[in-house]
C-alpha cells in the first residue's frame, strides 16, 4: 500500500507531461514501475480503487465548478436571488463611487444652493431626485450616505453571524457545562430588551464613525442566532459522517470546521441577510429621532431633516423624505431577495444539477 | 430568576463600568471647567467635584461599584425606591409607573392584534394554497418585512393627521376631557392611541408565512388523513389537528418578538409624540437624565421577563408535551 501512495502523490502533483508517461502503469490500480518497490501480489488489500487521477487544471477547473460556477448558476436561476444581488450590487457600486477610488469624483458633495430650493424630482436631470430646503441636491447627498450604511452593515452583521455562529456553535458541540455557561449568557442578552439597550448605549457613548455604529447594532443581534445554531448542532453532532470522522480521529477543528459548520452555511448566510436588515433598520431608526451623533451623512439623518424642516403635507416637499424611505426599502429587499435565493444555492440538490462534472462526492 | 439578576447585573455593569460612562462623563466636564478656570483640583476641589458628580447621576464615585449596587438593589426590594430623577425632581418610581399603563396598552394591543391576525391569515393561507388569496397575501408579507414599522408610521401619521386631520398626531388623550369613564375621554383615549396600535400591530405582524408553512406541513401528515377518514369535522381538525400542531415552531418566536415589541416603543412613541414609557426613556436620554435611564432600563427588561415568563407557563398549555419536567426549554 505505502509505496503506491507515495507515488501517486509524486505524480498527482507533478506537471502533466510526466503524467501522460505514466498514464498506462496506473490504470491497474496504481502500482507503477517507478516506485521502486517489490512486486506485490495481486490480493483484494493492495488493489486500490479505479479513480482517474486528476490533473492540476482539471482540479482547478473542477473546483472553480463547485465553489463559483454552481452557486452563481443557481443565483442566475432564481429571479429573487437575481434582483436581490443586482440591487445590492448596485448599492456597492454606490458607494464605490462617492468614495472616489483613484481620485475619479463622479458624484460631487452637495453643497448649499447649488440648485432651487424643493425642486421636484424628475423634473431637472441636473438635480435628478430634486432638491431640499437648502437647495441641496438629494442624489449627491444619497449616493454620500452609502459607504457610511455599507460600513456599518458590514460590521454589525459580521459580528453577531460571527458570534452567533461561534457560541451556538461551541455550545452545541461541547455540551455540558460550556453549554449550560453560553446558553445561560445567550439567555441574559436575549432578555435585555435588544434596541432599548441599543438606545441606551448609543446615547450614553455617541459613536461617530459607523463601524462603532454597527458593532453596537450587531450586540442584540447575536442570541437568537445563537440558539437555532445550537440547536442545529446538536442534531448534526448525532449524525453518521461526524460520528465517523471523530472514528477517524480527526482533530475537533476540522470537525467542526469541515462536518458543523459547512452544514449550518445555509442558516448563517441567511442569517446574515436578515441580520444585516435589522442593522439598517434599528440604525436608521436611531438616526431618525436624532440619538446618534451627526457626524457623517445618514439616510436616517435625511429623514429627520426632511421631517422637521419640510412641510409634510406639501406634495412638492414630500420627495425630500420619500427618497431615504425608498432607498432603505429597496436595499432590504435587496437583502432578503438575497436571502431566499441564497437557501437555494445551499440547497445541495439543486446545485448538483449546475455541477457537470462533480459527481463523486 | 436567575437570568433575571444576570440582565440587571449586566445592564447596571454596562452602565457604570464601562469608560467613559456617566460618571466619567460628567466628572471629566466639571475638571475641565476647573481647569478652565485656572485652578488645580486640590483634595478638597475633588470632594467637591465628587459631591457635583453624586447630585448630577445619583451616583457616588467614591464608593466601589459592588457596594453601589448592593446598595441599589436593596433601596428598590426594600423601598421601591430607584432614586430620583434629575431633570423631572421626581422619584423616577413615580414617573415610570404613571407611564408605563399607557406603554402596555398600546403594545399588548399592537402584539395581540399583530400576532392572531398574522395567525388568521397564515392559516387561510396555508388552506388556500396556490390560489389568488395565498399569492396576494405572500407579497404582502414580503412587502411587510422590507417596510420598517417606522416608516409606515411616519406614514400614516402624515396621511391621516397631518393631511386629512383626522386623527391627532401627538398626546395621549384628548386635554379638553376630564378623565374617568366618560364617552368623550373613552372617544380621546382610542383616537389618540390608533395610530400607535396601528403600527405596533405592523411591527407585531409577521410570523404568518412561517405559520402557513407549519400548516402546509402539518396538512401533509397521516394522521390529518385518518382524522378526515374518521369523519371528525373541518373546523376541528383545523383548530385542533393543524393549529395546535403548527402553532408549536411558531409560538417560539412570537415570545422573542415580545422582547422586540417593547424596545421598539421608544421609536413609535418619540414619533407619536405618545407619552408613554418610551417617550419618558427618551427625554431621559436628552437630558441624560442617568437614574431615570436606569430605572426605565429596569422596567424594560422586567415587563419583557414577565412576559417571557407568561408565555413559558402557557407554552404546556399549547403543547402538553413540555409540561414540567427537564426537557423544558426556557423559552
Amino acid at each position: 500500500m505505502k509505496p503506491t501512495e507515495n507515488g501517486d502523490a509524486e505524480t498527482s502533483h507533478a506537471d502533466t507531461p510526466r503524467r501522460t508517461d505514466d498514464e498506462s502503469a496506473r490504470t491497474d490500480g496504481g502500482t507503477n514501475s517507478r516506485s521502486g518497490s517489490a512486486p506485490m501480489d495481486e490480493s483484494i488489500f493492495t488493489q486500490t480503487s479505479n479513480v482517474p487521477e486528476l490533473t492540476g487544471r482539471e482540479k482547478a477547473r473542477r473546483s472553480f465548478e463547485r465553489h463559483v460556477y454552481a452557486p452563481i448558476a443557481v443565483l442566475l436561476n432564481d429571479w429573487r436571488a437575481l434582483v436581490g444581488s443586482l440591487i445590492l450590487l448596485g448599492f456597492v457600486v454606490m458607494g464605490v463611487i462617492a468614495a472616489a477610488p483613484f481620485g475619479i469624483v463622479l458624484v460631487e458633495k452637495a453643497t448649499v444652493m447649488e440648485g432651487p430650493i424643493y425642486l421636484s424630482p424628475f423634473q431637472d436631470w441636473a438635480y435628478p431626485l430634486g432638491t431640499n430646503v437648502m437647495g441641496k441636491s438629494i442624489l449627491k447627498q444619497v449616493v454620500h450616505a452609502t459607504p457610511a450604511m455599507l460600513e456599518m452593515i458590514l460590521a454589525g452583521a459580521l459580528l453577531s453571524v460571527c458570534l452567533g455562529t461561534l457560541i451556538g456553535t461551541v455550545a452545541g458541540y461541547r455540551g455540558g457545562r460550556t453549554d449550560s455557561a453560553l446558553m445561560t449568557l445567550t439567555d441574559v442578552v436575549l432578555t435585555i430588551p435588544g434596541i432599548a439597550l441599543v438606545i441606551v448605549l448609543a446615547s450614553i457613548y455617541q459613536p461617530e464613525s459607523p463601524l462603532v455604529v454597527g458593532l453596537i447594532l450587531g450586540i442584540d443581534n447575536w442570541p437568537k442566532l445563537a440558539r437555532t445554531v445550537r440547536s442545529q448542532v446538536l442534531s448534526i453532532r448525532e449524525e453518521a459522517f461526524t460520528e465517523a470522522s471523530r472514528i477517524m480521529g480527526l482533530s475537533e477543528l476540522h470537525i467542526l470546521r469541515k462536518d458543523v459548520v459547512s452544514n449550518l452555511m445555509p442558516y448563517i448566510s441567511v442569517n446574515f441577510a436578515t441580520s444585516a436588515r435589522k442593522i439598517i433598520f434599528e440604525s436608521v431608526g436611531l438616526y431618525f429621532l436624532g440619538i446618534l451623533p451627526r457626524s457623517n451623512l445618514n439616510w436616517g439623518l435625511m429623514m429627520n431633516d426632511a421631517y422637521n424642516q419640510a412641510n409634510l403635507t406639501n406634495p412638492d416637499q414630500i420627495h425630500w423624505l420619500l427618497v431615504p424611505m425608498a432607498l432603505i426599502i429597496l436595499i432590504s429587499l435587496g437583502f432578503i431577495l438575497l436571502a431566499q435565493g441564497l437557501d437555494r444555492v445551499f440547497n445541495v440538490r439543486l446545485r448538483a444539477r449546475h455541477e457537470t462534472a462533480g459527481g463523486d462526492e | 430568576m436567575l437570568v433575571f439578576l444576570l440582565a440587571l447585573t449586566v445592564t447596571f455593569a454596562l452602565y457604570r463600568m464601562l469608560p467613559f460612562g456617566p460618571v466619567e462623563m460628567v466628572k471629566n466636564h466639571l475638571m475641565q471647567q476647573m481647569i478652565e478656570q485656572g485652578s488645580s483640583p486640590s483634595p478638597q476641589q475633588m470632594e467637591r467635584i465628587n459631591m457635583m458628580v453624586q447630585t448630577y447621576t445619583g451616583i457616588d464615585p467614591s464608593k466601589p461599584w459592588y457596594v453601589a449596587y448592593y446598595d441599589y438593589l436593596r433601596n428598590i426590594i426594600v423601598y421601591q425606591d430607584f432614586g430620583r430623577s434629575i431633570f423631572k425632581n421626581r422619584p423616577v418610581f413615580d414617573i415610570l409607573f404613571e407611564a408605563m399603563p399607557w406603554s402596555l396598552f398600546i403594545s399588548i394591543y399592537g402584539l395581540a392584534l399583530g400576532t392572531t391576525v398574522s395567525l388568521l391569515l397564515g392559516a387561510v393561507m396555508a388552506y388556500n394554497e396556490g390560489g389568488t388569496f395565498d399569492t396576494g397575501m405572500t407579497i404582502f408579507s414580503i412587502a411587510n418585512t422590507t417596510v420598517p414599522y417606522y416608516i409606515v408610521a411616519i406614514l400614516s401619521l402624515i396621511v391621516f393627521s397631518f393631511s386629512l386631520g383626522w386623527l391627532p398626531s401627538g398626546g395621549r388623550m384628548d386635554p379638553n376631557t376630564t378623565a374617568g369613564l366618560n364617552l368623550p375621554f373613552i372617544v380621546g383615549v382610542v383616537k389618540h392611541a390608533i395610530l400607535p396600535v396601528f403600527s405596533s400591530f405592523i411591527a407585531g405582524f409577521g410570523g404568518a408565512l412561517a405559520f402557513r408553512g407549519n400548516c402546509i406541513r402539518e396538512m401533509g401528515e397521516g394522521y390529518i388523513r385518518v382524522a378526515r377518514l374518521r369523519g371528525i369535522s373541518q373546523g376541528r381538525i383545523a383548530i385542533r389537528y393543524v393549529g395546535r400542531n403548527a402553532l408549536l415552531p411558531v409560538y417560539t418566536s412570537i415570545m422573542m418578538g415580545i422582547a422586540g415589541i417593547f424596545g421598539s416603543s421608544i421609536i413609535l412613541e418619540t414619533i407619536f409624540n405618545y407619552p408613554a414609557m418610551g417617550l419618558v426613556t427618551y427625554n431621559a436620554l436628552l437630558n441624560r437624565d442617568y437614574p431615570l435611564i436606569m430605572g426605565s432600563f429596569i422596567f424594560f427588561t422586567s415587563i419583557t421577563l414577565l412576559g417571557i415568563l407568561i408565555a413559558d407557563l402557557t407554552y404546556g398549555v399549547i403543547d402538553p408535551r413540555v409540561k414540567g419536567g427537564s426537557e423544558r426549554e426556557a423559552y
